[in-house]
């Protein structure tokens, strides 16, 4: 499904990727893990299509397509979902209003009709009840004044709404408390098919013991320097990064 | 070329050339008087519209009082001196008599108007809205007439108002804004060549918005139209107001005047879409747009609302404004100003508290993009006997980008300790990481700033009639095209 072969990228004139290589295919959960500023949110920019990053070599095709050549809404209408590390605050904009248009958008490029208002408004209902979140909440503004595990929560119901083929969830469980975790990772994996594949970033085990991976990757200096099964996630958890770190400092 | 640089020739296309939609110039035979502005000007204008002695007196005072006075320079405007020989002040569509029904309009000026989106036929129009139609200097036609006149509203152009009910222009022309207010309202008073009038009995509610289209169409004319609007006691109307002009490289001149008077317990809602020329993306032509609109709540619990969406004119000045001197009175100003390109707008609201207990709004949502230059200025004055009056001011600026400006002049005159005044202010950007946000949602960016935009200007627009609402959005949208990214 995602085919990352080669890539470097750089953000004003700095190398941040130094040749990243990853496939994932579908019902593949993938876990990439590493150090504070190993590239790791960069990554995930890159495949969402942040226009910042320079991709100075190498490729990532999407279902045979190239992804890069895609703008950024084309991307996620193929079926990208970013979960943001940080989500962004919209105010003014009604989390009704934003979805209303970004489901519709998606089916559009489809080549399907917008939903009916009453159809659209049963689709939040049954998602809001699949991910556990809070009614309030998408009565508000897009993530304004939303608590930090709120924000996280609400990228999650995003996601449910949108149905995305490939789901890129940096740091979702950083700033959820315990029972939010349970409830977020429940979430991704109801939203788990045999067609559809995760990666998540996460720094900690615990996410990996509800959300199981397939494949646990570290990311280091700008290089998936390391792949294994989940036990390597434990293994981290236990040693920290300094075992790896030098191998390649 | 790659797929991206495909995308961004494509919007860099959109964005340059998208045009404003009104831009046409419809081919009609004019009859119009040389330029330049001279006390014969005013006798002309006055002779051509066949007027009694009585409004050539008017015409001619206000001349005078005009020649003393200078343009005002204290407005945070950038204008290019206007050379007010060269203007035209009086253009009109040449017809043979006076239009009794549809059939005898010119099919040019109804296509015109068809064009525009508005229907002078009284069969097609099901939604139930009365039009008086100014093409350049004239009226040239008003729907629904009838109708109305069965409850005995008069709605009309001024010529007629002027011949068919001289006591009501004799007691009220000039009441709120008299001539000697301003500059612009002085050479409004000595060339104004038609508008609206409109006269709401005691105890009606006008059934359907009234509403007046105002259409620049010659090159080299001003524009300057007055509307006057009286609401008898315990009477209510909902006004409209639309503007647009053809697109053309010299700027032209419009320098409008509104009043209206409220009586007791009577209530006018007034609201504007404004959508001159805006001149082009290098700041090539365009409408001047000087505009005095006031209104005077009279009666006891009398109640003006001016709702605005302002998006078009190279230049704005305007300031719609409530004196409150009826007790309970209230006044509000909900206003949306969006300058782009090279656009400046110095617009805002002035209440005045006279009567006790009186209560004024003002929410003021300035939206500026590419180098345009967008003002708030407001004024809100209490006066001694005006106890316990009340005054809340919100006034929001949201910046596109980082070459353009926006600014907040508020004044405040109290002059009373038992009033309560407060003012809000609040300046935000739209960043490029939640247009990001929206992208990867799969909203574009034009539709993600639509909806960033809309959603900021929305306690303003919701005070609109229904109709106008949907029009008013679609315009910020455009107007803001290109913006951002
Ligand atoms: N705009 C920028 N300008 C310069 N350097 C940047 C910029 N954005 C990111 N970087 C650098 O790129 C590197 C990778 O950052 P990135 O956010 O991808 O790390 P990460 O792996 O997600 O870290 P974390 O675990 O802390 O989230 C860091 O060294 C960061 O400082
Ligand atoms: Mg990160």
């Amino acid at each position: 499904m995602l085919k990352i072969e080669n890539l470097h990228a750089s953000i004003n004139g700095k190398e941040i990727l130094k040749g990243v290589n990853l496939e994932i295919n579908p019902g593949e959960v993938h876990a990439i893990m590493g150090p504070n500023g190993a590239g790791k949110s960069t990554l995930s920019s890159i495949i969402a299509g942040k226009e910042i990053y320079e991709v100075t070599a190498g490729k990532i095709t999407f279902d045979g397509i190239n992804l890069l050549e895609l703008a950024p809404e084309e991307r996620a209408c193929a079926g990208v979902f970013m979960g943001f590390q940080y989500p962004i605050e919209i105010p003014g904009v009604s989390m009704v209003n934003f979805m209303r248009t970004a489901v519709n958008e998606h089916r559009k490029y489809r080549g399907q009709e917008p939903l009916l208002a009453a159809d659209f408004l049963k689709l939040m209902r049954d998602k809001k009840a699949l991910v556990e979140i809070d009614s309030k909440l998408t009565n508000r503004s897009v993530n304004e004044g939303f608590s930090g595990g709120e924000k996280k929560k609400n990228e999650i119901f995003q996601m449910a709404m949108l149905e995305p083929k490939l789901a890129v969830l940096d740091e979702t469980d950083s700033g959820l408390d315990i029972d939010a975790l349970r409830i977020v990772a429940n979430g991704v994996n109801k939203l788990k098919t045999k067609d559809n594949a995760t990666i998540v970033i996460t720094h900690y085990q615990r996410l990996l013991d509800y959300i199981v991976p397939d494949f646990v990757h570290v990311l280091y200096q700008g290089k998936i320097v390391k792949t294994a099964g989940k036990e390597l996630a434990l293994e981290l958890e236990d040693k920290g990064y300094d075992w790896i770190k030098k191998q390649f400092d | 070329m790659s797929n991206k640089e495909k995308d961004q020739e494509q919007i860099l296309r959109d964005v340059t050339q998208t045009d404003y939609k009104y831009g046409f110039v419809t081919d009609i035979e004019n009859d119009m008087i040389p330029k330049g502005l001279s006390e014969e000007t005013v006798r002309l204008i006055s002779a051509k519209k066949n007027e009694p002695e009585w409004m050539l007196e008017f015409r001619l005072k206000a001349y005078q009082q005009f020649l003393k006075m200078e343009m005002p320079k204290w407005a945070h405007l950038n204008i290019p001196e206007i050379d007010l020989q060269e203007v035209i002040y009086y253009s009109a569509p040449k017809e043979k008599k006076e239009v009794k029904s549809l059939d005898e309009v010119d099919p040019e000026l109804l296509a015109t108007f068809e064009k525009l989106g508005i229907s002078l036929d009284e069969q097609k129009r099901l939604s139930g809205i009365a039009v008086d139609a100014v093409i350049d200097s004239v009226s040239v036609k008003t729907t629904f007439k009838e109708t109305l006149g069965e409850m005995g509203i008069i709605f009309c152009s001024f010529s007629e108002a002027i011949k068919d009910h001289p006591d009501l222009i004799k007691k009220y022309l000039g009441a709120v804004v008299p001539p000697s207010d301003n500059y612009f309202a002085a050479l409004n008073s000595a060339v104004f060549s038609d508008g609206s009038f409109c006269y709401i009995p005691k105890g009606v509610r006008c059934p359907m918005e009234l509403s007046t289209y105002f259409r620049i169409n010659a090159a080299n004319t001003g524009q300057f139209e007055r509307t006057l609007i009286v609401a008898d006691d315990e009477s209510y109307v909902s006004y409209l107001e639309g503007c647009t002009a053809p697109q053309r490289d010299e700027n032209q001149l419009h320098a409008a005047i509104v009043e209206i008077i409220v009586e007791k317990e009577a209530e006018v809602k007034y609201s504007t879409v404004q959508n001159w020329y805006p001149g082009d993306k290098n700041g090539v032509g365009g409408i001047y747009n000087f505009v005095t609109k006031r209104g005077i709540c009279r009666g006891e619990s009398s109640k003006i609302s001016w709702t605005q969406v302002e998006t078009g004119s190279a230049v704005t000045w305007k300031y719609p404004s409530c004196i409150l001197k009826g007790d309970n009175s209230v006044g509000e100003f909900y206003s949306v100003a969006v300058t782009n390109n090279h656009q400046q707008a110095d617009t805002g609201s002035k209440m005045i508290h006279i009567g006790k207990n009186s209560k004024s709004t003002i929410i003021s949502k300035g939206i500026s993009a590419g180098f345009s230059q967008n003002s708030y200025r407001g004024l809100v004055k209490v006066l001694k006997g005006a106890k316990e009056s009340r005054n809340y001011s919100q006034c929001d600026s949201l910046l596109l980008g980082d070459k353009c400006g926006a600014h907040t002049f508020p004044y405040l005159e109290v002059d009373n300790r038992s009033a309560i005044v407060e003012h809000e202010a609040t300046t935000s950007k739209i960043s490029e990481d939640q247009i990001f946000y929206c992208n990867q949602r799969g909203i574009k960016t034009e539709d993600a700033i639509g909806l960033i935009v809309n959603g900021y200007a929305k306690e303003v627009l919701n005070k609109l009639p229904m109709e106008f609402a949907v029009e008013a959005q679609k315009l910020l949208q455009v107007s803001l095209e290109g913006s951002v990214g």
